[in-house]
């Protein structure tokens, strides 16, 4: 096999667009203004971020009157997640492997009649109601510490037996609720560091419903029987307070319990806890069965308790539609300023593939407009969020993903934006009619949606681009709280990337109008 | 099919009402100067651009060496084109907008700093375009034709705007592209610019060829001698001369102009009937003269005529 002299082939149709691309990398870089623009977009976005966190403050307020910045103790879970831990427990200390059981023969509760944000002194008068994620069962904790690592297994007002464990994970037991001559009987066994759970109907035939393994549980832990039960938004969009008493019997411990007599305690539900209670809690002793009531929830928390709604986001969307007003300008102007002059025509002439021409400045004005955004972003988010803790606010804790999410969300809704009005510009060829529709279409929705009230909202962050701004979703939902996670309480309807991609949706669609139309119409 | 060739084939193209070509054929050959010349609205600007792939002809086709313009890989290495001079981004320096240009060909700096040197912009290069006058535009629009080197090159109206010793720089430039074996089209509304340095001219008027050949040619096939001559007494010259058989028309200056007789035979007849007249010359066909007869009638006039009638 000798080797052959290949005859020099032809340079690929991809070089030819590469020659397009930094053609109009070049042109974009030698107007100084375009490039000038754009690092004013990312200040002002950085400048109005600081305003809007600076101007939130919360205090905390002694009796005295003296307030000082600060908020209200809110537990952090063992991933770091801001979680609810208030619940009234009547429980002991067992050393070394164990089992607990226990029977539930009643589960009932109440509901004030005062909003959740109502002082507790207000919320004394109740009604019967018990929401659906009232629980009554037992735990298994290295400590009643607020936020620490448990497992637990639970009848429930609404959603049947359960097993949880760390606040975000759930598994369904046997359905149905507890009621007179329809028991519970539950089960939790400790095995070293896994803690498997059990239901019963019978107390004689036990179903494995699930395990928690829980990393480096001590030897000695806490366990008891618990009763807690959330703010309820079924009657009031603000919320009630509401508290469950459940009758326990046939509650027994095998293993090395100490003290042999169980004591009870209210956890997290003092003054200085944000999780809204109704009371702290207590239990009696009535015949076999041990009564215990209780308030709260042992679940993540969301925007329900008395938090507010800040996150690492949430000082951000004014500054970044002031950016984005900017972005849109220079899209804009990079091709309706050809048709202005003229210079279309030179370019149609050195490519006359206008559809290179449309995604070469389509490529150059996404990365600009994506770097812009990234580092407005980046520099934002800490600082608003920084600025917001100053100012004694409680900002829900965003991991490492979510803040790089935002970030490059925030990025690629630039990005996407810019093609989007570039399009625009395309088609329309002039930079007043461009500016103006790409505001009305690509920001006007979002303004709107900020201000404006009622039914139609959530459709404008669900249809028109102001989807988009879903990427900065950084507030928690969890399906173990009952919460309306609606617009009007800071969620948006659609998810982050789902969000972005109805935006998408409309970028592409404005550009595929241009490619059409760059093609049929004279230059 | 030499590279150094335009062609273009019964082009038609329709805007609105208005029929702007029709039917328009003709071809730039290689190392020549070709002049395409018609008044404003003529279609000198839209077969240009046809030739260019900017504008979509109804009918016809145009080719360059062969090729339609939108199969050129890099169009600009085979046919450079100045077609409005205006065509800036005014904040880019004269410089930058080469570049981008040479970019967009995968053409390096190099051909930028040659045709900058070339059209005489090296000393403003680094300076806005905005600011730049008109005859410095156009040099810069010819440095950004030649910037691939192209064996085509079409100019539309080149010396628009230029100074005296730009236009003399402009003529030798087309002189010099021609004699390099290029093939030049150059579009102007008036002929005495394309005057000694055409080689061929293509007359358009409302979108049809009027006339396609050689200077030479197209002088000799009008050869149209006429007598002029000053007398106080025209009204009757013109009658003795019309009955001499020649056709007799007063001029502007009141100098009265005969064609269909020569000098002697005017002389003879006015001197017969006893006619004092003085500063008799014979006068024969410019360039320009030619375009005219072929123009007058083709002229768009629109807007005169719009006035007259509303007067």
């Amino acid at each position: 096999m000798t080797a052959t002299r290949v005859p020099p082939v032809p340079a690929p149709a991809r070089a030819r667009f590469t020659a397009v691309l930094r053609a109009e990398w070049a042109k974009f870089r030698t107007v100084r203004g375009w490039v000038v623009a754009p690092v004013i977009a990312a200040g002002l976005c950085v400048v109005f971020t600081f305003l809007v966190a600076n101007g939130i403050h919360t205090d905390i307020c002694t009796g005295a009157g003296v307030c000082t910045p600060g908020h209200a103790a809110v537990p952090t879970g063992p991933d770091g997640q801001a979680v609810a831990d208030s619940y009234y427990t009547v429980g002991t200390r067992l050393t070394g492997d164990g089992t607990i059981t226990t029977r539930v023969t009643a589960l009932t509760g109440v509901t004030s009649t005062a909003p959740g944000n109502a002082a507790p002194s207000q919320s004394r008068r109740t009604r019967p109601g018990l929401p659906a994620w009232a629980k009554a069962g037992i735990l298994v904790r290295p400590s009643t510490r607020p936020g620490s690592a448990y497992a637990a297994v639970m009848a429930t007002g609404g959603h049947g037996d359960r097993v949880q464990y760390d606040y975000r994970h759930d598994a369904p037991g046997r359905p149905g609720p507890v009621s007179t001559g329809v028991p519970h009987w539950l089960r939790l066994t400790r095995a070293s560091d896994t803690v498997t759970a059990y239901d019963s109907a019978d107390g004689r035939t036990w179903t494995r419903i699930g395990a928690a393994r829980l990393t480096g549980l001590p030897a000695t832990v806490y366990a008891g029987v618990f009763v807690t039960s959330p703010v309820s938004f079924t009657a009031s969009a603000d919320g009630s307070r509401t508290r469950a008493t459940a009758a326990f019997d046939h509650t027994t411990i095998d293993g090395h319990a100490t003290p042999a007599t169980w004591r009870g305690h209210g956890i997290g539900s003092g003054p200085q806890d944000f999780y809204p209670t109704l009371g702290a809690g207590g239990f009696h002793r009535t015949g076999e069965s041990l009564v215990v009531s209780g308030s709260g929830d042992i679940a993540p928390a969301v925007v329900q308790g008395l938090l507010g709604a800040n996150t690492v986001s949430s000082s951000l969307p004014f500054g970044l539609t002031v950016a984005l007003i900017v972005v849109i300008v220079v899209a804009t102007m990079f091709i309706t300023a050809e048709y202005r002059r003229g210079l279309i025509r030179v370019t149609f002439a050195a490519v006359p593939r206008r559809g290179h021409v449309l995604v070469a400045k389509a490529v150059v004005i996404g990365a600009v407009a994506f770097v812009t955004a990234a580092v407005a972003a980046a520099a934002a988010v800490p600082l608003g969020a920084h600025i917001l803790r100053a100012n004694g606010a409680y900002v829900f804790p965003a991991g490492v993903p979510t803040v790089l999410r935002v970030i490059a969300g925030t990025a690629l809704l630039a990005a996407v934006t810019a093609v989007a009005v570039l399009a625009v510009g395309a088609i329309t060829r002039r930079s007043a009619a461009a500016v103006a529709g790409g505001i009305v279409v690509f920001v006007l929705p979002a303004i709107i949606g900020s201000i404006g009230t009622g039914g139609a909202v959530p459709w404008l962050y669900r249809l028109t681009p102001a989807a988009g701004l879903s990427v900065l979703d950084a507030l928690p939902r969890s399906a173990q709280v009952g919460y309306p996670y609606t617009f009007a309480n800071g969620y948006y309807p659609l998810a982050p990337w789902a969000g972005l991609g109805v935006l998408a949706g409309w970028a592409a669609l404005a550009l595929g109008v241009a490619a059409v139309v760059l093609h049929r119409r004279d230059a | 099919m030499n590279e150094a060739t335009i062609e273009v084939t019964d082009l038609r193209k329709r805007f609105g009402r208005t029929l702007a070509l029709d039917g328009v054929t003709f071809t730039v050959p290689p190392g020549e100067v070709t002049g395409l010349i018609g008044p404003n609205g003529a279609g000198k600007s839209t077969t240009i651009r046809v030739i260019l792939g900017l504008d979509a002809p109804d009918e016809g086709r145009a080719r360059v060496g062969g090729r339609a313009y939108p199969d050129l890989r890099y169009p600009l290495r085979h046919v450079g084109a100045l077609v409005d001079a205006a065509a800036l981004q005014p904040g880019r320096t004269a410089r930058n907008h080469l570049l981008w240009l040479a970019r967009s060909q995968h053409l390096g700096a190099d051909r930028v700093d040659a045709v900058v040197e070339l059209v005489g912009l090296a000393g403003a290069a680094h300076r806005k375009a905005g600011g730049f006058s008109l005859g410095m535009r156009q040099r810069l629009g010819i440095a950004a034709a030649l910037i691939g080197d192209p064996p085509v090159v079409i100019l539309d109206e080149p010396f628009n705007g230029m100074d005296p010793e730009g236009i003399v720089w402009m003529r030798r430039l087309l002189r010099t592209l021609a004699a390099e074996g290029r093939a030049v089209l150059v579009s102007s509304h008036l002929m005495s610019e394309l005057q000694g340095i055409a080689d061929r001219i293509v007359v358009i008027g409302r979108g049809r060829i009027l006339a396609d050949a050689g200077i030479d040619e197209l002088l000799t096939q009008s050869v149209d001698e006429r007598v002029v001559l000053r007398t106080p007494m025209t009204a009757e010259a013109a009658r003795v001369l019309d009955d001499a058989g020649g056709t007799s028309r007063i001029l502007d200056d009141g100098a009265l102009s005969v064609s269909g007789l020569v000098a002697g035979r005017v002389v003879e007849a006015l001197g017969r009937s006893g006619v004092v007249f003085s500063e008799v010359t014979t006068q024969r066909a410019t360039l320009e003269d030619v375009y005219f007869r072929l123009t007058g009638g083709a002229a768009e006039f629109r807007a005169d005529a719009g006035r007259g009638v509303r007067r």
